[in-house]
């Protein structure tokens, strides 16, 4: 006989070991290099086997020996939807990963705008559902060490106290692997590690007693078959309306329990786990299903009557003498129970610390506003989620309690899953019905949940709350309420009359409440993210290994950096890793450098929704999308306001330029006409310098070179003030400042001014050609700087014409309101090189220093500028000709 | 010793001047006013020295000193330059393109004379060295 001392042993081992591969998986996954059977469908699939509880595990032999078949509709169901409906779990899967879902209760509240009311009731309706089956768990321990205690009756059993501690047990391991991470999106790889090893050790444990039992037992296949059809398991009849029932609650349930939800979706690592998942699951269920009539079969054939047939599991070997089997098969329960209870705990805490716990807490500390997870607020949500872990778990042992660990118990599980699956309309909907209105979900959850409770629930669990005349005859008289035969409709099974009417009238007011509400602006889009999931999300592609993932990460980075920037940081991070290559590891590390990296080029929300969506797939959210649209405006703006400053920019370059030009060439010629005005000044000045010296210093002069010196100093000094004089003159006019002295005079009149004062001492032979009839016009303009113009003219002539004959012609012309007055030599003229800088200052065309400094023409220029005239040198006379032309009225507004 | 000077200025008055002064110290002066004939009148006149104004009709003085320069029997020819502009670029110039001596107008008789009269000595201690050398 086996001593409680070595199943306390054995329990305790187990559960140590579980610990170990829970610890040892999360360290992995924290270094970010979980071994590669890690991340395999396989340990997906074994995960999602928490489907087969202690329920399953135990009960349904015991099943199979009350009502026959019937147990297999709870294995159909999930086998079905995983066959039938493997697309609806990968919207879903596929769903949960973009919008970054928790829970169950997350996902409808996503779907339909956010909507915390939603999230609180599912929540509610889970706690309330999932309770009484977590107190299953708990019974179903007590009970099998109970058989053990029996057998050892050298120990006297506390089975509450037994209870209590596995309990605590449970919820330590939930708070320590559960509550690890935050980030829903975080896997917690030590708890479906430790899921998937309690999987396989379930699965070994009942075939192990199976195949005892058919090859052991009764001697092989055909035997064992012959003595099931002898058993009252094979006449068993099949009702039609339990089995479609049960069937839809097993199928409901495994898409709705929280549990499931957790497993299937949350934790799950890539998608195309669930193309395995499809055909591995039912395979696993018909592996652990088909011992299940046999052991059933031989335990009412072999142990004694009465004997609870759900504990036939342990009770077969035991009565055998098989202690060691015994054993396994109790293991196998005790992993059923405890994987359960653990992802069950810890699914219900996140939906109640995120629905619940936590907003009560925001709104009572005001801490709404800004409520990013910043260091105070991380503590308190873990804090929420392990108080709301132990609160669970404290609910399912106070209702173990409570119930007495009674045979009540045994009806929970069909009871639960019709509770759960009153989410199913409204998670359906959600998914495939963009016209689904929160208030429609809402509607059918309530009605649902209400019917579940009304007609289901209390009736069977707590059978105290209707009298028995309320039972027979409904409340206050009401025989249509009575709870298990509404509307009068009688005679069907509690379970189906449940189903019928919670579902119908829970889909009726789905759809009735969905079509006449309207949907909010964030439940329309979330609709659209919802059903619309596959376009909105990239595919499965490149998520699954690790060198995949990393190829896409370098595939975007070169889009986003460059390709040489890209490769030397991919190259850096592969060299402080120290692995083999090509390309680094995507470690948390390295993804939170490349975060930054990325975030540095394309903004934070960007970077994070990309990187997201290549490594865990996340496809990305409507918030995601808000943020980088938020982001690319600003830059956007940004970016154009970059671009004004730059045309402005290259504006102000040019101007800069344009005026640096002009500065340039100012000061060349500011500097040439220094250098010119120098030479002017300092040839006069040496030669006054000389020969004054020479006075000075030489005794012996005669006095006809005293005098010839004299003179030269004389002439000299002349010259220097005529320059002066030049010198003042164009400074005037150029500067604008001069005052114009404007009268009327006849031309002729000026001429013969400018002629007497040019030639007044000259003592050439010039002779002057005139038309003195032309000459009559009368001219209004600055007289005096006019005649000015024609003395220089004049005076040029007179120097500087080489005829043996000289004379000027001076012809006028006048030309509408001007008049053109030309003066003509017939010298040697002007050689062609030197027409065009005549009017340049300082410009000299002959050797000879006639006295002029080469200004006469430039302050002509400026000065027929400024009577708004000009002055011109005719080129195609014979003699030096200039034209010099004015109007008739000086206009001075019209000059300037 | 004094010798023969050809002085190349356009300026007649200052070009009188410098003759005036020279002769006194018995120097022949040629004057000419020309700058596109300056090289060959140096030439016929295998004058001791040259004095060559700067700004000059036909030819820049800076075109005749390299042009002097360039003929070898012409390469030790004491040049004193004569400018009224000034400028500093223009005495490096000249001095890059192988004039003696660079002097900017108006300047003083003294500095004229002594000017001359230091090229000229330094222009036979140079003839000496190369004779006792050749000797």
């Amino acid at each position: 006989m086996t001593s409680l001392n070595l199943l306390a042993t054995v329990s305790l081992g187990y559960v140590a070991i579980l610990f170990m591969v829970a610890f040892w998986a999360d360290r992995q996954a924290l270094r970010g290099r979980s071994a590669r059977f890690m991340r395999s469908p396989l340990i997906y699939t074994l995960s999602l086997s928490i489907y087969c509880t202690a329920w399953t595990f135990y009960g349904a032999v015991g099943y199979a020996a009350r009502s026959g078949m019937e147990y297999v509709t709870i294995y159909l169901g999930p086998t079905l939807v995983m066959i039938g409906w493997w697309w609806g779990l990968r919207k879903l899967v596929r769903v949960g990963r973009s919008q970054r879902i928790s829970s169950i209760a997350d996902l409808l509240s996503a779907r339909y705008g956010k909507s915390n009311v939603l999230a609180i009731g599912v929540t509610l309706l889970a706690v309330v559902g999932v309770t009484p089956y977590i107190a299953l768990q708990l019974q179903s321990i007590t009970l099998s060490v109970a058989i053990f205690a029996e057998a050892d009756p050298t120990r006297s059993h506390n089975e509450s106290g037994t209870v209590f501690w596995i309990a605590m047990g449970l919820a330590c391991f939930a708070i320590l692997f559960g509550t690890r991470n935050l980030n829903a999106n975080e896997r917690h790889h030590g708890v479906v590690m430790a899921v998937a090893l309690e999987a396989v050790v379930k699965l070994i444990a009942l075939v192990a007693v199976g195949v005892f039992v058919v090859w052991g037992l009764a001697g092989g296949i055909e035997e064992t078959l012959a003595r099931i059809d002898r058993s009252p398991i094979g006449h068993w009849q099949v009702d039609g309306g339990r089995w479609t029932a049960i069937t839809f609650l097993a199928a409901a349930a495994f898409v709705c329990l929280p549990r499931m939800f957790q497993v299937m979706v949350v934790e799950n690592e890539d998608e195309r786990h669930l193309r395995t998942a499809a055909w591995a699951f039912p395979t696993y269920l018909l592996l652990i299903s088909i011992f299940v009539v046999p052991i059933a079969a031989l335990g009412l054939e072999l142990l004694p009557q009465g004997s609870n047939p759900d504990l036939f599991v342990l009770t077969l070997p035991l009565s055998q003498g098989q202690n060691g089997l015994a054993m396994l098969s109790f293991l196998g329960g005790f992993s059923s129970a405890t994987s359960m209870v653990i992802v069950a705990a810890m699914s219900l805490s996140t939906m109640v610390s995120n629905h619940i716990v936590m907003p009560i807490w925001l709104r009572s500390t005001g801490a709404f506003k800004g409520a990013s997870v910043s260091g105070d607020v991380r503590s308190v949500v873990l804090f929420a989620r392990r108080f709301s872990i132990a609160a669970i778990m404290g609910l399912g042992y106070a209702y173990y309690q409570i119930s007495g660990g009674g045979a009540a118990l045994a009806a929970i599980g069909l009871i639960s899953f019709s509770g759960i699956a009153q989410i199913l309309p409204a998670l359906v909907g959600g998914l495939f019905w963009r016209g689904a209105t929160r208030a429609g979900a809402l509607a059918g959850l309530t009605i649902g949940f209400a019917i579940w409770g009304y007609t289901l629930l209390l009736p069977e669990v707590a059978g105290g709350v209707f009298s028995a005349s309320t039972l027979a005859n409904g409340p206050f008289g009401l025989s249509w309420l009575r709870p298990q035969a509404l509307f009068g409709i009688e005679g069907f099974d509690p379970i189906v009359h449940c189903v019928l009417w919670s579902m119908s009238l829970n889909v009726a007011a789905f759809a009735l409440v969905s079509v006449i509400s309207f949907p909010s602006p964030m439940e329309r889009l979330q609709g659209a993210q919802f059903v619309h999931v596959f376009d909105h999300s990239a595919g499965p592609g490149g998520w699954t290994g690790s060198v995949a993932q990393s190829e896409d990460l370098m595939i975007m980075s070169q889009r986003i950096l460059g390709p040489e920037d890209a490769q030397n940081f991919f190259q850096a991070a592969l060299r402080r890793q120290g692995g083999p290559g090509p390309l680094p590891e995507p470690t948390p590390s390295f993804l939170e450098q490349l975060e930054r990296e990325l975030s540095a080029s394309i903004g934070a929300a960007a970077a994070h929704a990309m990187i997201g969506q290549i490594v865990s797939g996340a496809a990305v959210s409507v918030e995601d999308l808000l943020a980088v649209a938020d982001e690319s405006a600003q830059l956007l703006e940004y970016s154009s306001r970059l671009e004004a400053q730059s045309k402005e920019l290259s504006r102000t370059a040019l101007q800069l330029r344009d005026t640096n030009q002009k500065l340039t060439q100012l000061s060349e010629q500011k500097d040439a006409f220094l250098s010119q005005v120098s030479h002017e000044l300092r040839t006069p000045m040496t030669s006054v310098r000389a020969f004054s010296e020479i006075l000075r210093d030489e005794p012996g002069l005669t006095a006809a070179e005293q005098h010839k010196y004299a003179s030269i100093i004389h002439d000299e000094a002349l010259r220097l003030t005529r320059l002066l004089n030049d010198l003042l003159d164009l400074s005037v006019l150029e500067s604008g400042a001069v005052s114009l002295n404007v009268s009327t005079r006849r031309l002729g009149d000026v001429l013969d001014h400018a002629l007497s004062s040019a030639l007044a001492g000259a003592d050439g032979p010039l002779q002057i050609i005139r038309d003195r009839d032309r000459e009559a016009v009368e001219v209004e303009t600055d007289v005096d700087r006019l005649s000015q113009v024609f003395i220089n003219l004049i005076a040029n002539a007179q120097k500087y014409c080489t005829a043996t004959d000289p004379e000027l012609r001076i012809h006028v012309r006048s030309n509408g309101d001007r008049v053109e007055v030309d003066l003509a030599d017939n010298g040697a003229g002007i050689p062609v090189d030197f027409h065009e800088m005549i009017f340049e200052k300082f410009s000299r065309v002959t050797p000879e220093r006639a006295g002029g400094a080469g200004l006469g023409l430039a302050i002509c220029k400026e000065i027929m500028r400024k009577l708004g005239g000009d002055i011109s040198f005719l080129s195609e006379q014979e003699g030096a000709a200039f034209r010099v032309t004015l109007p008739i009225r000086l206009k001075i507004e019209e000059i300037r | 010793m004094a010798g023969r000077v050809v002085l190349i200025e356009d300026e007649a008055n200052i070009a009188e001047a410098i003759r005036f002064l020279l002769s006194r110290e018995g120097w022949q002066v040629d004057v000419h006013a020309d700058g596109s004939s300056a090289l060959s009148v140096i030439k016929a006149a295998e004058p001791d020295l040259v004095i060559l104004d700067l700004m000059l009709p036909g030819k820049s003085g800076m075109e005749i000193i390299r042009e002097i320069r360039e003929v070898e029997e012409l390469s030790h020819l004491p040049v004193l330059m004569l400018t009224a502009r000034g400028q500093l670029k223009d005495r490096e110039m000249a001095e890059r393109a192988g004039v003696t001596r660079f002097m900017t107008k108006p300047f003083s008789n003294t500095e004229v004379l002594t000017a001359v009269r230091d090229l000229n000595a330094q222009a036979r201690q140079t003839q000496a060295s190369s004779v006792r050398d050749a000797g």
